[in-house]
């Protein structure tokens, strides 16, 4: 895209591009340091006590402690029980969801719209704490309630796209030769509009793994949470330090997840194709359907994988 | 229900503030968003690097960390202007990745033949851009744009835990004290989020259809 916006550069252009990109490297790079070194700077407070600066021992320490790593990693244990709970409901109540919103029952169909639209405009945290003070359930299961329903909403909506973007061939195929409307959604179609949707229920799934940390407000004790807790035990001298940890825990585990998701979207991707030849590469990269869904919806849309007619 | 109308002022006072937070963070949101979204398809690689880095990091940390460094972590490095103002900053921050990978998915999605023709009937790089490209790229970006300001204003929820005194805030709030309605305030509280969330939505689809034709 860029090169055929202007010509391609000359040796001169070439040698100024590059020493501006080192010019501006070296920019960002004094500014990184920069900052690393005034945080590390002592400090005085307004009583006038000294602090020690960020990355000064006596702030680390507590990480020779093993009960400490125990209890971080019980937390980052406890985020991903909530997840993997969360995503297995999230997925079922989805495959539901779709079946509702295309059913040929009139009112199936707009009483699961109606509930559809009411989740996805509700935020996640709200349902937590709406689930824990109605249902007074534990805050382990609002948590997961509240993330199956509001992401399984969204599966649900993915599913449907799927469903929607098949050719009608397939349906009227199915039922003549006489599969049951059930069966043929759930024989023909649901499984072609699975695996075209995969990449977009993945990167749902690594969203929803984010999420689980808005159980911290409703109480639950998830990743954030034990470091807060280790905070509150060993003193605010080292928050900084804990929740420097557990943002480099919660980074492994959701980089990790993301990575998994684009290998899994690579490879099913060029399976997807199994009616026809591969037409169209598979998307590169999971997209965050909150922010791409009508673009990745319009992809499906267009009928780039599965030809019509 | 008279524990709904009875704390209206209150819902009313956190709606405002959530309005402000929408409205606030997601103008800095756009501004932030379009600094990096160039920065990321500009020819100057180490702008590139730093800005891919930028957007990785910041759309893999869960908002709740975000909005917990900035309640907790800067009033303690004695950075304080107040707890509405460090929600802004978090929000302002975890969306503008989002703001620029739409913006980005926006520009690439220009057909490439169109800057193709562009450039062939002898248009400069800052005419195809401002003529062709973006007027296009403009059009294409607003439904995901909408999208991401849905996803922000149920975000903003996340700030009401966070010492903000917001619609969250306000339903908490309030449950506390009518524990005997809940139910009622609590669907008080998502209406409010629904009127919002949902005229967004209408006017995404709206825009989303316009735009079909053209492309």
């Amino acid at each position: 895209m860029t090169s055929v916006l202007y010509d391609a550069p000359g040796p001169k252009a070439i040698m100024r591009s590059r020493i501006f990109s080192v010019v501006t490297g070296l920019i960002i790079a004094a500014g990184l340091a920069w900052l690393i070194l005034a945080l590390g700077a002592p400090k005085t407070s307004a009583n006038g006590a000294e602090q020690p600066g960020l990355w000064d021992a006596t702030r680390w320490d507590v990480f020779s402690d093993r009960e400490v790593w125990r209890t971080l990693g019980r937390g980052a244990l406890n985020t991903l029980r909530m997840a993997g709970v969360a995503a297995v409901f999230a997925l079922a109540l989805g495959v539901l969801f779709s079946f509702g919103r295309v059913s040929d029952t009139r009112w199936l169909r707009i009483s699961t719209t109606v509930v559809l639209e009411f989740v996805r405009g509700m935020p996640v945290l709200l349902m937590m704490l709406f689930i824990l003070l109605v249902f007074s359930t534990g805050s382990f299961w609002a948590g997961v309630a509240a993330l199956s329903v509001y992401n399984g909403a969204i599966i649900g909506e993915a599913l449907r796209a799927g469903i929607k973007s098949l050719p009608r061939g397939q349906r009227e195929a199915g039922l003549a030769i006489g599969l049951t409307p059930v069966a043929t959604r759930l024989r023909i179609e649901f499984p072609q509009a699975f695996r075209q949707m995969l990449p977009i229920i993945i990167a749902q799934l690594v969203v929803l793994l984010k999420d689980t940390s808005l159980a911290f407000v409703v109480g639950y004790e998830e990743l954030l949470r034990s470091g807060q807790g280790l905070t509150n035990f060993f003193g605010s001298r080292y928050s900084f330090s804990f929740f420097l940890v557990v943002l480099a825990i919660y980074l492994a585990m959701n980089l990790s997840l993301s990575w998994l998701a684009r290998v899994i979207a690579r490879r099913t991707g060029s399976k997807s194709g199994g009616v026809t030849p591969k037409t169209k590469t598979p998307p590169e990269k999971p997209v965050e359907p909150e922010l791409a869904y009508p673009a990745a919806l319009g992809n499906q849309m267009g009928g780039d994988q599965v030809r019509r007619g | 229900m008279d524990a709904v109308i009875e704390n209206l002022p209150v819902f009313l006072e956190g709606f405002k503030n959530t309005l402000g937070l929408l409205l606030l963070s997601g103008t800095g949101a756009l501004v932030l968003g379009i600094i990096i979204a160039a920065m990321r398809i500009s020819p100057v690689a180490s702008l590139r690097g730093f800005a891919t880095v930028y957007t990785e990091i910041v759309r893999n940390t869960p908002l709740t960390l975000v909005l917990f460094f900035c309640a907790f972590i800067l009033p303690y490095l004695q950075f304080s202007p107040g707890y509405f103002v460090l929600a802004m900053i978090g929000l302002t921050v975890y969306t503008s990745p989002f703001v620029a990978e739409a913006l980005r998915s926006g520009v690439n999605g220009v057909h490439v033949g169109q800057a193709e023709a562009a450039r062939s009937v002898g248009l400069t790089f800052t005419q195809t851009l401002s003529f062709v490209v973006m007027p296009q790229a403009v059009r294409m970006v607003i439904p995901p744009l909408i999208n991401v300001f849905i996803a922000l204003t149920k975000n903003t929820s996340v700030a009401g835990a966070f010492f903000v005194f917001e619609l969250f805030g306000a339903a908490r709030k309030v449950t506390n004290e009518r524990g005997d309605e809940v139910l009622a305030i609590l669907l008080a509280v998502a209406a409010f989020y629904l009127l919002v969330t949902i005229s967004l939505g209408v006017i995404a689809a709206r825009v989303e259809k316009k735009v079909a034709v053209l492309r």
